[in-house]
């Protein structure tokens, strides 16, 4: 590390730190405050309540927000594991299934929702489900959860498998291991941690998505993003603060435990 | 003596890359056999389909008699050492032991026990409740060793185990291994690039190149009496020299070394007369007393300990080179001189090329 420059050294480093810090966690750090103040105005600071996290919970729109929360979570869940499990299922064929007919144009596949933008997945994701006759609702929310989430599922699994050298099921199947049992007591131990860490990064991933569930959600049908986006174009008030704090906080939560899951994968290798 | 393996002209194709081109071997039970040659060679990828992580594109491998050759790896009754041991990280070495035990459904009880008989065997006793990252490179290997051999297979193969181990504990190693498979009498097939740890070890030794059984032989056959250039250049130092084969009769051949000189040594099967190489170890030459086999002019000498090293061309420079002991008697010469080589006798050695 001596050898390299150091970086606080340049010119307006500091400036530049401060800025983009501000620009990212500033606004952040406002709602969050914000959340807990006293008073119906966002501007005014008028001491320390909790009066709007008890609002989100018992005031008149605490129903709206209650469904919404529940959707939110059990999509995020339900998705999360079905991208997870089809994501796993892509990193075993792409890393272990050797040179197949196909390889590049299935990486290009899995990793496409990633670059197509968001807008126009979305409406194609309307134009398909109108086209084949589905009614939109909870169901079309889970298909096109699952769909762009297996990305963010594969890319931790890949970089994990990518790392566990074969020869740990060959020498499993050497010792009298069938394929499955290779797969079961080896592999997915050693894989864990990237499972996990896909798992989280799916599940924020679908609890965060506002474009396309907006699209597909049809009439009646709220998330927590389509609900709090409903309620603020009544005009802001503290317990969207409130919400929003919350939903940072679960994904802290969740951004933590992924973190945490691929440093106790490091160890094991 | 009983087979252990019979492998019957087995090729091994990778698009249009051969990596084995007919191989044929039989290994008999109980042997220290050993894959020697160059990387690349096709021995790991034999050693690969014996084990059954590659399929063979033609031929039969038998096992005892058997026909192995299309059977998965868990249905082989052989256990492999992997080169980097490829120890199960989120298991102890106890677990690791005992894993093949318990894929073969031995009770957790008797598999507790034979895991503790295999790492009493490879002196790791203390060591059974560890994780393989808590263990040294040296006491991985015995792991490994432990946990290939718990589920007694018949044949034990070992791909380069000791590669990774530094120069004082492969010396180690080396006669561990070897009075390991005394006293657990299983078959061994092990597969190295370095000749001196297969001439240490093995009853038997296969010189391998190009996808090809070069010699088969016991390591002093394979060392004293090479059949060609490669595995006389392969294995140990030596000297290649081109010679003119002036008659064969009777075994015996009649030669003429660079320079002149003409000696008799042991003809080879299926020699003409005519133009061929002799191969020469460094240590059967000597400096001459009187009548001089080969005369070259003295290059450079190499102060080895206990060995001096002479380097020298002869008169058409072919280089040469002879190993002498360190000792006081010898009078060694200058750089420059010219000085007379007697060849021990027997040790030209005819190649077929």
């Amino acid at each position: 590390m001596a050898a390299r420059t150091d970086m606080r050294r340049y010119a307006g480093f500091g400036l530049t730190t401060a800025l983009c810090l501000t620009i990212l966690y500033v606004p952040l750090a406002v709602i969050a405050v914000y959340s807990f103040n006293d008073d119906r105005s966002i501007t005014n600071w008028a001491g320390f309540s909790l009066r709007w996290y008890a609002d989100v919970f018992t005031g008149p729109e605490a129903p709206i927000f209650r469904a919404a929360a529940w959707n939110s979570l059990s999509i995020a869940a339900l998705a999360s594991t079905a991208a997870t499990v089809i994501a796993l299922a892509a990193a075993v064929a792409m890393i272990r299934g050797g040179r197949f007919h196909g390889r590049q144009a299935s990486y290009a596949l899995i990793s496409l929702p990633l670059m197509v933008p968001e807008i126009v997945t979305a409406v194609a994701t309307l134009v398909f489900f109108t086209a084949i006759g589905v009614r939109t609702g909870y169901g079309t929310i889970l298909v096109a959860h699952i769909t762009f989430c297996i990305p963010f599922a594969y890319l931790p699994i890949a970089a994990r498998m990518q790392g566990i050298e074969e020869s740990y099921e060959l020498a499993a199947r050497d010792l009298y291991a069938s394929r499955w049992q290779a797969f079961r007591l080896i592999l997915l131990p050693l894989m864990m941690p990237g499972i996990i860490s896909g798992w989280l990064l799916a599940f924020i991933i679908s609890l965060d998505d506002f474009i396309i569930t907006n699209f597909v959600k049809g009439a009646g049908m709220e998330t927590l993003p389509t609900a709090i986006f409903g309620s603020v174009k009544q005009g802001i008030k503290p317990n969207i603060m409130a919400i929003s704090t919350l939903m940072l906080m679960v994904s802290v939560v969740f951004v933590t435990l992924s973190y945490l899951a691929n440093r106790i994968g490091q160890k094991t290798r | 003596m009983r087979q252990a393996i019979g492998i019957d002209r087995v090729v091994k194709r990778y698009g249009a890359f051969e990596a084995l081109k007919g191989v044929s071997l039989s290994i008999a039970d109980n042997e220290f056999f050993t894959l020697l040659g160059p990387s690349g060679c096709g021995k790991t990828t034999l050693l690969r389909t014996i084990a059954g992580f590659e399929d063979v594109t033609a031929g039969e491998i038998a096992l005892y008699g058997e026909n192995i050759a299309a059977l998965p790896p868990e249905k082989r009754p052989v256990n492999t050492v992997f080169q980097q041991y490829a120890l199960f990280p989120h298991m102890t070495v106890r677990d690791n032991v005992g894993f093949g035990l318990r894929m073969q459904g031995v009770a957790p009880a008797e598999r507790r026990a034979r895991a503790a008989e295999m790492l009493e065997l490879v002196h790791l006793s203390d060591f059974a409740d560890r994780l393989p990252t808590q263990l040294s490179g040296g006491q991985q290997q015995r792991v490994a060793l432990a946990r290939a051999l718990a589920p007694r297979p018949r044949v034990l193969l070992l791909d380069e185990p000791l590669s990774a181990l530094d120069l004082k504990l492969r010396q180690a190693m080396r006669v561990e291994l070897k009075q390991l498979q005394e006293t657990t009498g299983i078959t061994f097939v092990f597969v190295t690039h370095d000749q001196e740890e297969a001439l240490a070890m093995s009853d038997r030794i296969a010189v391998m190149s190009n996808g090809q059984v070069q010699q088969v032989g016991d390591p002093r056959t394979i060392y004293e009496a090479p059949v060609n250039r490669f595995v006389a250049d392969f294995i140990g130092e030596t000297n290649v020299l081109p010679v003119m084969v002036d008659a064969v009769a009777d075994g015996r051949a009649r030669i003429t070394l660079p320079g002149g000189h003409v000696l008799t040594t042991d003809a080879v099967e299926g020699l003409a007369p005519g133009a061929h190489h002799v191969s020469i170890r460094p240590e059967r030459l000597s400096l001459a007393t009187a009548d001089a086999d080969l005369t070259a002019r003295v290059e450079r000498v190499i102060y080895l300990g206990t060995d001096l090293q002479l380097l020298a061309r002869l008169a058409d420079g072919t280089p040469i080179i002879t190993r002498l002991q360190n000792s006081s008697r010898n009078e060694l010469p200058a750089a420059g001189a010219e000085v007379g080589l007697t060849v021990e006798a027997g040790a030209a050695r005819l190649l077929l090329d």
